[in-house]
């Protein structure tokens, strides 16, 4: 046996680490999202699909904005020392995940901006001239749509991989230091992104595709999630503690009924359905995938904090 | 008995004879920082440096204070302080936290309802001074001036002693003896004619083999101790603990004897016997200061290891190996007297033993063991001589007790409270202790409260048994007041003060201050002729050949050094009836106690039941630290040790709350389980002074569970009135 | 270039504390909070117990994540010793330092910012011991420099067994505890 008395008692961080709550998992939730979305937008500038004037390439940019800007405050929120986040533009930090993940943000405003001119609302075009002078421009140099989607797709996966090194480069907590955590992020973000689309696409093609992207999506997903637990397992003693907070400890019931069951593996089962045309497309598939994706956030976040070398050495 | 630190008791009062005219007041020193501001109009910027010395416990190292910009910022030690040797203990260095203390006493208060109730009328110090000399007036009418007994802790209570001996009682009592470490100093007096002392003499710096019985020196953070016994440590001196608790000190031990509670006396005797049997022990020092060694040698032939196994649960060969060890090292070797005695009731025997051993090894006046000691002679002040008592002391009627008294018997006093035995007891006066928390059975305390017309408490919060008194006067806390010379028995003589670092931050005053003034309301006038403390320190210092000024500044002055040992010159004196050490003791023969220490069982905690055992955290002071939030932020309750296997039989969940609840079925507060591989299956341990139930003490209130609470049960030291309270038992009540 | 770091006896060390709470005046440290603290390691079956009791606090260590994670800068090596500090006016509070840190040696001060060990940079620098070292009533805390050969802490590194914590980590701590 080994017996611990200490004197510690730091708030936030005695007896367990706890220094974020809801709004880091909501943001990178939501980066995820936007990630997949502009993932998804882009592609179809890419591919041309613009040119179907029920696009969700027109309404996505818009959402992604709000949706960011959301996740931005949910950060700002977070902040413990407010009036100095200027400071995060000060400077680069090459070695610091969370600096670059502040310009990459900087950097994709434009992009959502550029995204919006291709059907910008119908009040700035009407009053402010320089849009309506840029709107036409970008439609009349279909190679510049098509960078557009590429830059697009490109920062879309930065943020969504970025998601996911943020947390994995905090080698303190094992339940993190998994090198394909942003891999598990970034597809975890296409796919809330997918059923996001699927839920809302006016399109009927697209929304086909998207259910059937995001069951590929989700295949994916489980994959990943069973080599990133696989990963884990096979890692030093204190992973496989880590790792045991989501298989049979604290976290495993949210885990496996919330993220796993809830959040993948019914909503495929649907899907495919669905796909297959057995059922009707239902919005409760990819609700529960959006759910889970939010879900999974939380548990990685709270898991991976919990998931302390002491904690799990002794 | 008058016998008793009698050598240590002339010396003082001899001194106090001399009486010089020259009075003259103290003038320009450095007062607190506020004090200043308010004097020049200016606020005090940057950093001032006051020396004191400190109060957080009753060692009283030497300290600096710092206030920065007039607010007291740290407190570290004076380096040249030899108690401190300029590094305090945690509770010291926390003292701030006393200034700062949010549960303080503000103001003067009376009681409104029932004594406990904690209602009170805040008043103003004249009304409450009045209120008290009109009660002590009337008492002294009614029953005479003995009939206020007072209870008084720590040098701060001095002018109140003065205050009430002047009014013309003798009844004064300390829990530091009864309570603490009388039983070993009653038995060193009678064995060595003279007594360990506080701080004491043990030379564990230098010691090459160290005993602890109980001890736990590191958990008790008596500073210089834990200093010397860090550099033992470092030294690689071989150290023996012997604890059915294996406490800190007993962590860095070569050997760790995990005895059995209350068979220590069954493990010294065979050790005695050992060295003298097998010819182990300093026969040239034995032969030349010692009186009864035949008669000991016969005494103890019968106490073999293998007797001693079963009762004390040490295996026969570790005793013997352990009996080698410390005559290894003679004369080098000390068997640790102890401090805190009062365990079973036997305990002055069981201190006889410690110093019997102790002479066979020869540490007396040698090298790592028992030094000379000195004082730094500073006259008394020439006050008028006191009022003659007319009634014996009440605390001991008829010499019940025939040994110790020097300090008076706290528990003798509230009997005869309780019984109006020998006369009754009316008003009591309560200095810097919180007897709820000091005495064992806090019923009969109150039972005995309750026959009280007066109980005023002096206090700095508003602890337990302030919530009974009738009168609470909120004191300044050490950091804000001058208090006496402190100049005691110490291998390097020295004088140190106190003086204020800061104003209290309210109505709080010092004790010199109240003293004096309650004894002008009482017609006591003469008693107080100096006009203010500094007059009064100056004219002691100037007795001396000092001045205040110069001790101000320094905070500590060092007398000449002494010879420490027999080698560097040292010639022990032994003022017992044979002039020897005595092994054979001839008082307690003459006094019909066993003249040898003999072995006697003490009863076993009932099937389901641990026995309750209890000592120090190093960051707290008995009941007194607890809501200082610097120390609160270290330790905020504490925890029951309970062996990690019983945790387990009993089905209890370690860090889960329970309750304790002892033979008599009372229930303590609740307190969580620490599972321990640190302490033995037959007790279990809580640190003392938690569990506070008084509700104004916010800081600390009702966080862990009380010793006291569960003490109900004592047995007393029939030599010297000691309270043994080792002997209750607790069991656990789940669902706390 | 100097590496200050510390090597702590825990022979020695009682765990009374008292470096806790010389930290908390000396560098006014909020209540409720502590840049120091006290672990008790209890191992092996009653009787033959062992106990290591240490004080930690910060290690500064010299490959330290809580610099690399930090966004602005705010986290850094001090010019002096590598002692890793805290620009309050460039921390924004985003905490991803204290999520990299495996001691969890830092914490959010109640301002805002984040706060921490500071090797009592001010003390040092006007060459005394930091506050927890020159408090210990049992001397065994020892500040130095650990490049130079001949310091104390040099040298009870190399005449003494010890070890730091999680050397697994990978963050090459600066405290080291003698056994
Ligand atoms: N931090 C701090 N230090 C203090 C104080 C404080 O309040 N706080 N108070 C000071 C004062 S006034 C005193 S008197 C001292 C008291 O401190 P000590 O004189 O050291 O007190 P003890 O009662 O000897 O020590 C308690 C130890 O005795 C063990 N013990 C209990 N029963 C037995 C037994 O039957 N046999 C043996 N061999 N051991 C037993 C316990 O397990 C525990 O480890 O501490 C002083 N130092
Ligand atoms: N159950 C149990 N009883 C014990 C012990 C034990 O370990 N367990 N230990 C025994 C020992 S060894 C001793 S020495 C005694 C100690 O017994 P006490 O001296 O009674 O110790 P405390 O419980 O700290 O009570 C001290 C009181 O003085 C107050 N006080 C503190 N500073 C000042 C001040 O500056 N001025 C005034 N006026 N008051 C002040 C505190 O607020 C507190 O109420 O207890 C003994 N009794
Ligand atoms: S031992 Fe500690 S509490 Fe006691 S006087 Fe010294 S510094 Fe103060
Ligand atoms: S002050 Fe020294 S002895 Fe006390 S806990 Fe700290 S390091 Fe250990
Ligand atoms: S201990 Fe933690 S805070 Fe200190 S330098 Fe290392 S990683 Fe950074
Ligand atoms: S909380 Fe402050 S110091 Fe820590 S990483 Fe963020 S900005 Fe840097
Ligand atoms: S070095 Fe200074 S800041 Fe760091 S723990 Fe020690 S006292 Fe506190
Ligand atoms: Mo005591």
């Amino acid at each position: 046996m080994i017996e611990i008395t200490t004197t510690r008692h730091n708030h936030l961080i005695d007896p367990s680490l706890h220094i974020w709550g809801w709004e880091i998992p909501v943001y990178l939730f939501l980066g995820g999202m936007v990630a997949g979305m502009m993932l998804i937008s882009g592609y179809f500038l890419f591919s041309g699909r613009y040119k179907e004037t029920n696009c969700s390439c027109y309404y996505l940019p818009i959402m992604s904005f709000l949706l960011l800007s959301l996740g931005m405050f949910a950060l700002f929120l977070d902040l413990e020392h407010k009036p100095y986040v200027w400071r995060l533009y000060t400077t680069f930090q090459i070695t610091s995940p969370m600096s670059w993940g502040s310009w990459i943000l900087v950097l994709v405003y434009p992009i959502l901006f550029a995204s919006m001119l291709m059907r910008p609302h119908r009040l700035l075009l009407e009053k402010i001239p320089h849009v309506k002078k840029w709107h036409e421009y970008l439609h009349s140099k279909p190679m510049l749509i098509k960078y557009l989607g590429v830059v697009s797709m490109f920062f879309g996966a930065a943020i969504g991989m970025y998601t996911g090194v943020l947390l994995s480069s905090l080698g303190a907590r094992p339940l993190w230091s998994s090198s394909i955590l942003w891999l598990l992020f970034l597809v975890s973000g296409l796919s809330s992104a997918a059923a996001f689309v699927h839920l809302i696409a006016k399109n009927v093609y697209e929304r086909e595709l998207l259910a059937k992207s995001d069951n590929a999506f989700l295949i994916l997903e489980l994959f990943i999630i069973t080599v990133f637990l696989i990963g884990l397992s096979s890692n030093s003693d204190v992973h496989a503690k880590a790792l045991d907070l989501l298989m049979t400890g604290k976290y495993a019931a949210v885990f496996w009924v919330f993220v796993i069951g809830m959040g993948i593996v019914i909503p495929l089962f649907i899907q495919l359905l669905a796909v297959n045309h057995k059922i009707h497309h239902t919005p409760i598939a990819p609700i529960m995938v959006i759910i889970g994706g939010l879900i999974l956030r939380f548990v990685i976040v709270a898991a991976g904090q919990y998931s302390h070398w002491y904690v799990l050495t002794n | 008995m008058a016998y008793l630190s009698r050598r240590r008791f002339l010396k003082i009062s001899g001194a106090s004879i001399v009486a010089t005219a020259a009075l003259s007041s103290a003038s320009g020193i450095v007062k607190g920082a506020k004090k200043i501001e308010e004097k020049t109009g200016k606020q005090v910027k940057g950093i001032q440096k006051i020396p004191t010395y400190c109060s957080m416990c009753f060692w009283k190292c030497s300290a600096i204070a710092y206030v920065k910009d007039g607010k007291l910022w740290k407190i570290e030690g004076n380096p040249e302080d030899p108690l401190s040797n300029g590094r305090l203990c945690p509770r010291g260095t926390g003292g701030v936290g006393a200034h700062y203390d949010p549960d303080r006493l503000k103001a003067p208060l009376i009681r409104k309802s029932e004594r406990g109730e904690e209602k009170w009328v805040q008043v103003t110090w004249d009304e409450a001074l009045d209120y008290i000399a009109k009660k002590m007036n009337k008492i002294k009418n009614e029953y005479g001036p003995e009939s206020i007994g007072f209870f008084s802790h720590g040098i701060g209570g001095g002018f109140f002693k003065h205050l009430l001996k002047a009014y013309g009682t003798r009844n004064i009592a300390a829990p530091s003896f009864d309570q603490c470490l009388g039983p070993r100093d009653t038995a060193f007096e009678i064995t060595y004619g003279d007594v360990v002392g506080g701080p004491e003499r043990t030379d564990i710096e230098n010691a090459e083999c160290i005993v602890l019985f109980g001890s736990h020196i590191g958990e008790n953070m008596h500073n210089t101790q834990v200093q010397e016994f860090s550099k033992a440590v470092e030294r690689g001196a071989s150290i023996i603990v012997v604890d059915p608790r294996m406490s800190t000190a007993a962590t860095k031990a070569k050997y760790y004897l995990p005895i059995k509670p209350g068979t220590d006396l069954a493990l010294l005797l065979t050790w005695i016997n050992i060295l003298i049997s097998e010819n182990l022990y300093d026969k040239d020092y034995v032969e030349k200061y010692t009186f009864g060694f035949e008669q000991l040698k016969a005494a103890v032939s019968g106490y073999t290891p293998e007797w001693a196994y079963p009762i004390t649960g040490i295996e026969p060969e570790l005793i013997r190996e352990t009996a080698h060890e410390i005559a290894r090292y003679i004369p080098h070797t000390l068997v640790h007297p102890g401090r805190h005695s009062v365990w079973y009731g036997d305990d002055t025997q069981r201190g006889r033993a410690l110093a019997i051993i102790n002479a066979l090894i020869g540490s007396w006046g040698r090298k790592g063991g028992l030094t000379n000691q000195d004082v730094f002679d500073i006259p008394s002040y020439p006050y008028p001589p006191y009022p003659k008592p007319e009634r014996e002391r009440a605390d001991n009627p008829g010499g019940k007790y025939p040994f110790g008294g020097a300090e008076g018997y706290t528990t003798g006093l509230r009997e005869a409270t309780l019984t109006e035995n020998p006369y009754p007891i009316k008003g009591w006066f309560v200095y810097g202790t919180n007897i709820l928390y000091s005495l064992p059975n806090t019923q009969e305390t109150i039972d005995a409260i309750q026959k009280l017309d007066l109980l005023v408490v002096i206090d700095v919060v508003p602890s337990e048994i302030a919530g009974y008194a009738d009168v609470v006067l909120p004191e300044a806390v050490y950091l804000e007041r001058y208090d006496d010379l402190f100049a005691p028995y110490f291998k390097q003589p020295f004088v140190s003060i106190r003086q204020p670092v800061v104003d209290p931050p309210h109505d709080q005053k010092p004790g010199w201050w109240i003293a004096k003034k309650l004894g002008e309301k009482l017609g006591l006038q003469k008693y107080f002729p100096w006009k203010n403390i500094e007059e009064y320190l100056d004219t002691r210092l100037k007795l001396a050949g000092l001045s205040l000024a110069e001790l101000k500044k320094k905070g500590v002055i060092k007398g000449p050094k002494i010879p420490l040992y027999i080698e560097e010159g040292f010639e022990p004196e032994f003022e017992t009836p044979t002039g020897k050490i005595e092994l054979y003791s001839t008082i307690l023969a003459e006094k019909g106690f066993d003249p040898i220490p003999k072995f006697t069982k003490h009863e076993d905690p009932p099937p389901g039941y641990f026995r309750l055992l209890f000592g120090r955290a190093p960051m707290h002071s008995f009941s007194r630290t607890q809501t200082n939030r610097l120390l609160n932020n270290v330790m905020d309750e504490n925890e029951v040790w309970v062996n990690a296997d019983v945790v387990k039989r009993l089905g209890l969940k370690p860090g889960e709350y329970v309750r304790l609840k002892n033979q008599d079925g009372v229930l303590s507060n609740k307190v969580r389980i620490k599972a321990t591989e640190r302490i033995r299956t037959d007790c279990v341990y809580i640190v003392h002074g938690f569990g506070h139930n008084a509700r104004m003490l916010k800081g600390a209130y009702l966080k862990g569970a009380s010793d006291s609470q569960l003490i109900t049960k004592y047995k007393v030291d029939p030599l010297m009135g000691g309270t043994g309270m080792n002997v209750n038992f607790v069991t656990f009540e789940t669902e706390a | 270039m100097a590496r200050f770091g510390m090597v702590i006896d825990t022979a020695k060390c009682v765990g009374c504390a008292d470096c806790v709470v010389a930290c908390e005046t000396e560098n006014n440290v909020p209540e409720g909070y502590a840049r120091d603290w006290i672990k008790q390691v209890a191992t092996g079956k009653f009787p033959n117990t062992q106990l290591e009791i240490r004080s930690e606090r910060c290690n500064h260590c010299s490959d330290a994540p809580c610099v690399t994670a930090c966004p602005t800068g705010a986290s850094h090596f001090h010019d002096v010793g590598g002692i890793v500090l805290v620009d309050h006016n460039e921390c924004i509070g985003c905490k991803a330092c204290i999520a990299s840190c495996p001691y969890d040696a830092r914490f959010v001060h109640p301002e805002g910012y984040v706060d921490k060990c500071t090797f009592c940079v001010h003390r040092v620098e006007e060459g005394l011991d930091p506050a927890c070292v020159s408090v210990c009533p049992t001397h065994c805390m020892h500040f130095g420099d650990l490049d130079d050969p001949n310091s104390e802490v040099s040298k009870l590194l190399n005449s003494r067994k010890h070890h730091s914590l999680l050397p697994e980590a990978g963050t090459k701590p600066n405290i080291f505890y003698l056994i």
